[in-house]
């Protein structure tokens, strides 16, 4: 009933795998899709039933994450948002972090309706970087400013590219330049090299305030 | 000189540790679950650290350029605390993935009826997810302990291969042998085991099922104990390739029996020339 989007098609993962791994692939999205409560059993095993490492054909994506997030559109495709929510907060509560990384991936393709915001916020206070990072793609929209502010300036902290950052020339606003304009002069002050992305972020928010002033 | 540190408490160890420790060689490591000090009194405290052995320790090692594996179990200590026993309960989340690579540790602290409950019960869940067990032998009363262990291993019916019966020393390395399960020696400053008595075992019995580790923690001890047991292996007249054997193949046989290893490409290309079998394999199947 929700239609989650794919990390990548279906056609790109099943090139990456071989015979084995194709059919374990198959044999978990058949048993998630007809009872989606097996979606926190069969997460585990994921990677290795099936692949791990970048993925052929794509920008960066992990076959890992793919076919989890494929194993999600199977479950979301007989649960409505909540019930959905319900279940990927159960699998990422008790996932590993990239189990974890792979929920964040699949509420990056989720509808409008489905809003999992308080797991974005739970990856956003770890420091793992890569949970960081997939925090801040698409689903960051349903976070409220402040938070996705933090959000942002966690990203120039923690040296994760703000290039993972979405819909940051939309958003990007005077107070977000003001924190890093703040954050700018404290490296600044201490004498420590400042991160070619703070002027990245500071041109982003340029269109709504083209003069960043310290409050 | 390349190194797998198969029993290290890193959760307990400092950024210099990762550093020094890569510069001696070391690669790949697994931390066991085990008592913290402070005894735990709920199942919430005992989820926490699960989650950060899985997910925040594995991701710091990383930063390092080490593989950072673990073993989940309730120790020996705590399962006298009927408070804890509820942790049996959350262990099939832990066992399915990727990265733990045992059930452990698990095995005897103080020989209580508690403790043997869970040991037998640990070993059962080995048996169901096919994972190695790593069990503890207790400080005191070491040698009557390590002998109700393997009674307990071998009623378990998990294969005496799959087990590594840890913190032995010159009393109790012989009926382990004996018994055909992996072997285990922490190398302390001052207690358990030293590197110069490790060496003189190795010449003794061989090299085969011979697991060293430094078991570093928060008490006193010493990450860099593998090195110095590779030094003084050399010193001793092994081979490069004796000591590869035991401070890296070993643990990668061992271990590599739970599938669940997560070790790089580059390691894992020298690992399958020596190692049959591909499931060190990042990537592999099983």
């Amino acid at each position: 009933m929700t239609e989650i989007s794919p990390l990548a098609e279906p056609d790109t993962i099943r090139a990456a795998l071989d015979d084995a791994g194709r059919e374990r692939w198959t044999r978990m999205t058949t048993e998630v899709g007809e009872d989606p409560t097996r979606l926190g059993r069969v997460f585990p095993a994921a990677a290795r039933q099936t692949g791990r490492g970048p993925l052929p054909g794509t920008d960066g994506v992990l076959i890992e994450d793919a076919v989890r997030v494929d194993l999600v559109r199977s479950a979301a495709s007989t649960l409505d948002a909540a019930a959905l929510l319900d279940e990927l907060r159960e699998v990422y509560r008790y996932g590993d972090s990239d189990e974890k990384r792979a929920v964040l991936h699949a509420l990056n393709g989720a509808p409008a309706d489905v809003d999992g915001s308080d797991v974005l916020l739970d990856a956003l206070r770890t420091n793992d970087t890569r949970l960081v990072a997939a925090a801040m793609g698409p689903h960051s929209d349903r976070l409220d400013d402040d938070a996705w502010r933090q959000g942002v300036l966690k990203c120039l902290f923690t040296e994760v590219p703000v290039s993972a950052v979405t819909g940051l020339a939309a958003r990007a606003d005077r107070e977000l330049a003001e924190m890093v304009t703040r954050y700018q002069r404290e490296r600044e002050a201490a004498g420590r090299v400042v991160p070619p992305d703070v002027q990245v972020v500071l041109d982003a928010c340029a269109p709504t305030d083209p003069t960043p002033r310290d409050s | 000189m390349r190194i797998f540190d198969p029993h290290i408490h890193m959760t307990s160890r400092t950024t210099d540790d990762y550093e020094a420790m890569y510069a001696g060689g070391v690669r790949a490591v697994v931390e066991p679950a085990f008592w913290l000090g402070q005894p735990r009194t709920s199942l919430g405290s005992f989820t926490d650290y699960f989650d950060a052995i899985i997910g925040w320790e594995r991701f710091r090692a990383a930063q390092f350029g080490i593989s950072h594996h673990c073993t989940i179990a309730l120790n020996p200590k705590e399962a006298n605390d009927p408070r804890c026993a509820e942790v049996l309960d959350v262990l099939p989340r832990y066992l399915a993935k990727d990265g733990v690579v045992a059930v452990g540790e698990v095995g005897f602290d103080s020989m209580t009826r508690a403790e043997e409950d869970a040991f037998v019960r640990q070993l059962e869940l080995a048996v169901e997810f096919e994972l190695p067990a790593m069990v503890h032998t207790p400080h005191r009363d070491k040698e009557q302990g390590t002998r109700r262990t393997l009674e307990l291993v071998e009623a378990s019916g998990l294969a005496p291969g799959m087990v590594v019966v840890d913190h032995l020393n010159e009393v109790t390395v012989d009926q382990v042998d004996a018994a055909g399960c992996w072997m285990g020696f922490s190398i302390y400053p001052d207690t358990k085991m030293d590197e110069h008595r490790m060496v003189a075992i190795l010449q003794r019995r061989g090299l085969d099922r011979v697991l060293v580790n430094s078991a570093a923690d928060w008490g006193r001890s010493d990450p860099m104990k593998t090195v110095r047991t590779g030094e003084a292996m050399l010193a001793a007249g092994f081979s490069d390739d004796d000591v590869d054997r035991v401070l890296w193949r070993n643990p990668v046989e061992f271990f590599g029996q739970s599938g669940r290893l997560l070790l790089d490409q580059d390691e894992a290309v020298d690992t399958t020339a020596t190692f049959e079998g591909n499931s060190v394999l990042r990537g592999s199947r099983d």
